[in-house]
């Protein structure tokens, strides 16, 4: 069995993976990339359409360019990557955590680093995590699913298609579908909004002619070998109208119910995790419960663009490297979901320095105010034109809004949307 | 006493559990024996979604045959696990009492046990039930505990079973459905769907919820399977209200209750409810039943979480009335009714098997011993249970093993690969064979490599894979 030593690795080769050890590299760190596909871009690779990279690159990317931009850099860094390698454990010893691999390449790899990013990514809800009842047929896949069969295999799921969700992957690949000659039939969202960005239900819905039907329920899937079928039914006022329901026939249903941060490895490490963003809890560092572990990207909350996964690794990189330089982190202070938030992260805050926030809104609201309360004393009132559940907002603070933090120890700061 | 490519001198309708284990046990026989199976692939009826269980013994009077033969299978278990290499634990079973009330129903399962013959059966205080099982609710009252009961992969099993009887001569005949017999001299000739046609000696009916339907078709005797449906939810491995042992309710008069498994390979199932239906193929879930097994489960153990559930699915039962219907034709000759093969048909089945041997036996079939039969399956390393350095031995002579395919599963390339020279070639039948697309993605990751790996082991196009044989395909074809 092989045994390897870097100062450092990171786990997944998707775009916070890169990112992170990009920053680790330019630190002067030597450091490993593992990634469980044969190669590096993760998720990317399969999202072929455009609009990333408007916030990093400055210009309308496809997922394969705006990972090729990240590749190309990390192939001339000194970062050895591990494509086709799938991380089966890690152990925490203390000075060094060691991470078990496999890969049919090179059998089990033991790799030795002093820290450790987690970028994992995230995965996809499916069918029996959101209780749909009915038969099983054939023909029912997850959005990300359908995507890799069509994108990268050159598959045909199906022709007739119900998409149930309407998280972003959902709403591009009713326009996929569309594109390859199946007809969308409908995207069915129990909640009164879109889950996917605005652009996405204009681009991938409206020009399409694709009817969403907000407030309604998949209330059963029919077809004994495939799909033949959902029944759908309307929602008002929190009750199930079921004289109401309709049959729309199909082959095949595509799941886009949401993404849950996979955090297998992070729970065996003993990590803490948050309940309500399923990812890792960290702090004004990135770090996670277990020291010289750090947490990036859509394994520590689910973002939902790219450019802001790329951000937040490069920090996470930078914080890995601070802390392996042997800086530890000064007096921070809690940070708190106030009215309308249903996260806000990282958890904690240094008041010494400049920070980014991360928040998902439980509402949709025009002119919308982001409040900041240090010690019940607003320090922050932003306005916000719009705020919906599916856009994540992002702000910084630094240490002027947070002074009164550097002289009370037990500062706690509340973020909500008014 | 070979009669040609087709003539055998039993045929076996039906290859579930019952089915299987009466090939196997023929098999050690110098016999020519065939098992044709209407589906795809074997344990794709009954046999691959039930609770799992090798029962107590305490659920039923020793007036019953079904209770004779659970005794009697639950004790072969050990012995076919050896040979055959499938999941299976003893666990034990508690039977969990949460009023005053329900423990006199508890004394009797207890005193039925103890006349069933059943080892170490042991009725317990609150705190004695509470010791054995810290998660139960605190309403418990007392309970039942009886150690020797366990849990089993049944498909598994199933597989073992007939990969073991096809190594001593099985002839496994898969997509035939029996759709006439006829009866010239002393052989009957029983005709698929397709075409394909079989010669036997000896019919043996093990057809599961169409057991009537072949009845009939033979011209023996007439009666009516029913349909019972079970739907039930898995939980993730990560669920923290895993108990140690199967968790029971207090039965009613008509059922055992829906109940907590901790299945062997580390997940957690939580049913059956049990309902009347008339499609014997209806395996559609209803968003009432689920409601029901939750609250139900969580009288138990109050800790069980909806967020840990991350599949739900039904089964059917197959029941003509309170008892199995194990017996010979008295209409028509060499023809053996193995039918309505109701829980606890699993734990019976190895005795099943035994069972109908005698009757053959009873009805003219000589059976002299293969000298040369061979018990035992070649196992299949499991990656998920090899230490880091097994895996690394493994993958420097096989570097499939190395080849992660299912994440959540740990399952490799090599074991994907040897499910489909096994001859499971849908995609349930991998899931069941290897765990891949069992896990909490439900395949999400892993679907699209197992479908590549299938094209390039079999040279299927794309469009031809299944889910589960017939009209299932999982593609619509290719860009």
């Amino acid at each position: 069995m092989k045994e390897l030593q870097f100062d450092s690795a990171v786990i997944g080769g998707g775009a916070a993976g890169m990112a992170a050890a990009l920053e680790l590299s330019a630190r002067g760190l030597s450091c490993a990339v593992i990634e469980r596909e044969d190669e590096l871009g993760g998720i990317l690779m399969q999202c072929i359409h455009n609009g990333f990279g408007l916030i990093e690159f400055n210009e309308e990317l496809s997922g394969p360019e705006f990972a090729q931009r990240l590749e190309e850099k990390v192939r001339s860094a000194a970062i050895t990557p591990f494509c086709g390698a799938t991380v089966i454990e890690v152990e925490d010893n203390g000075e060094h955590k060691v991470i078990s691999c496999v890969s049919g390449a090179w059998g089990v790899i033991r790799i030795k680093a002093r820290a450790v990013v987690l970028a994992m990514g995230c995965r996809e809800r499916n069918r029996g995590n959101i209780r749909i009842p009915g038969s099983r047929p054939a023909g029912v896949f997850t959005a990300g699913l359908a995507q890799r069969l069509v994108n990268i295999e050159g598959y045909i799921p199906g022709k007739d298609v119900v998409i149930i969700g309407s998280g972003d992957i959902g709403l591009i690949m009713a326009r996929r579908m569309s594109w390859i000659g199946c007809k969308v039939h409908a995207v069915v969202e129990i909640l009164p909004y879109p889950s996917g960005l605005t652009r996405n239900i204009v681009q991938c819905l409206k020009d399409f002619g694709i009817p969403l039907y907000l407030s309604h329920l998949t209330t059963n899937i029919y077809g004994q070998d495939r799909v033949e079928g959902v029944e759908v039914t309307p929602i008002e006022n929190g009750a199930l109208m079921f004289d109401r329901s309709f049959r729309i026939p199909c082959d095949t249903v595509l799941l886009s119910v949401g993404l849950v941060p996979e955090n297998e490895l992070s729970r065996s490490l003993g990590i803490d995790l948050s309940p309500m963003t399923n990812g890792p809890w960290v702090d004004s560092t990135l770090m996670t419960s277990v020291p010289g572990v750090f947490a990036c990207g859509n394994v520590l909350h689910v973002h939902d663009l790219v450019d802001f996964v790329v951000e937040e690794a490069r920090r996470a990189g930078s914080f890995a490297a601070d802390w392996l330089a042997g800086r530890r982190k000064d007096k921070e202070l809690r940070v708190k979901a106030g009215s309308n938030v249903r996260y806000v992260t990282p958890g904690r805050l240094d008041p010494a320095r400049d920070n980014k926030l991360y928040l998902r809104t439980l509402i949709v609201k025009n002119d919308a105010v982001l409040e900041v309360r240090l010690n019940n004393k607003t320090v922050r009132s932003q306005k916000k034109s719009h705020v919906q559940p599916s856009e994540m907002i992002s702000f910084n603070l630094g240490p002027s809004e947070l002074a009164a933090a550097r002289e009370s120890p037990d500062s706690v700061l509340e973020v909500s949307i008014l | 006493m070979k009669q040609g490519s087709d003539t055998f001198d039993v045929v076996i309708i039906g290859a579930g559990v019952s089915g299987a284990n009466i090939a196997r046990r023929l098999c050690s026989y110098e016999l020519d024996v065939a098992l044709v199976e209407k589906e795809a692939d074997v344990s794709f009826g009954i046999s691959k979604a039930n609770s799992g269980i090798v029962h107590g013994g305490f659920h039923h009077g020793s007036k019953y045959l079904k209770a004779r033969l659970e005794v009697l299978g639950a004790s072969m278990f050990d012995r076919l696990k050896a040979e055959l290499d499938f999941p299976f634990e003893r666990c034990g079973i508690v039977v969990v009492a949460l009023h005053e009330d329900e423990m006199r129903s508890v004394e009797q399962l207890y005193t039925q046990g103890v006349e069933n013959g059943v080892i170490g059966i042991e009725m317990c205080s609150r705190e004695r039930m509470l010791e054995l099982e810290p998660k139960l609710s605190s309403d418990t009252v007392g309970g039942l505990y009886a150690p020797g009961g366990g849990i089993v992969e049944p498909y598994r099993f199933v597989f073992s079973l007939v990969e073991n009887a096809q190594k001593n001569g099985l002839s496994l005949l898969t997509d035939y459905k029996v759709v006439q017999a006829r009866r010239a001299g002393e052989l009957w000739t029983v005709t698929a769907a397709d075409g394909r046609a079989v010669q036997a000696r000896y019919v043996v009916n093990a057809a599961g919820l169409f057991a009537d339907e072949v009845s009939r078709i033979f011209g023996a005797e007439e009666y009516l399977v029913h349909a019972r449906k079970g739907e039930y939810y898995l939980l993730d491995r990560q669920t923290k209200a895993k108990p140690d042992r199967v968790v029971f309710p207090v039965p009613t008069s008509v059922s055992k209750g829906m109940l907590i498994v901790p299945t062997v390979e580390g997940t957690v199932l939580i049913g059956p409810t049990a309902t009347k239906v008339d499609d014997k193929e209806d395996c559609a879930t209803t968003r009432e039943e689920l409601d029901t097994i939750l609250k139900s489960a969580r009288n138990m153990i109050p800790s069980i979480s909806e967020g840990d559930v991350i599949t739900s699915f039904a089964g059917i039962r197959s029941v003509i009335e309170e008892d199995f219907m194990i017996e010979a034709s008295a209409k028509v000759p060499a023809f053996i009714h193995v039918a309505g093969i109701q829980s606890p048909g699993l734990t019976a089945s190895p005795a099943i098997g035994e069972y109908v041997k005698d009757l053959l036996k009873k009805a003219g079939l000589r059976l002299v011993e293969k000298a040369d039969f061979d018990p035992f399956v070649r196992k299949v390393p499991r990656a998920k249970d090899l230490s880091p350095f097994e895996l690394d031995a493994l993958i420097q002579k096989d570097p499939a093993y190395g080849e992660l395919v299912c994440r959540c599963e740990r399952v490799t390339e090599a074991e994907i690969v040897e499910a489909i020279r096994r001859g499971h070639t849908t995609l349930d039948g991998i899931k069941y064979f290897t765990r891949a697309q069992m896990g909490r993605c439900q395949g999400g990751f892993c679907t699209y490599k197992i479908l590549k790996i299938i094209m390039r082991e079999t040279g299927m196009k794309a469009g031809e894979i299944t889910k589960r044989g017939g009209a299932s395909t999982v593609l619509r074809g290719e860009l």
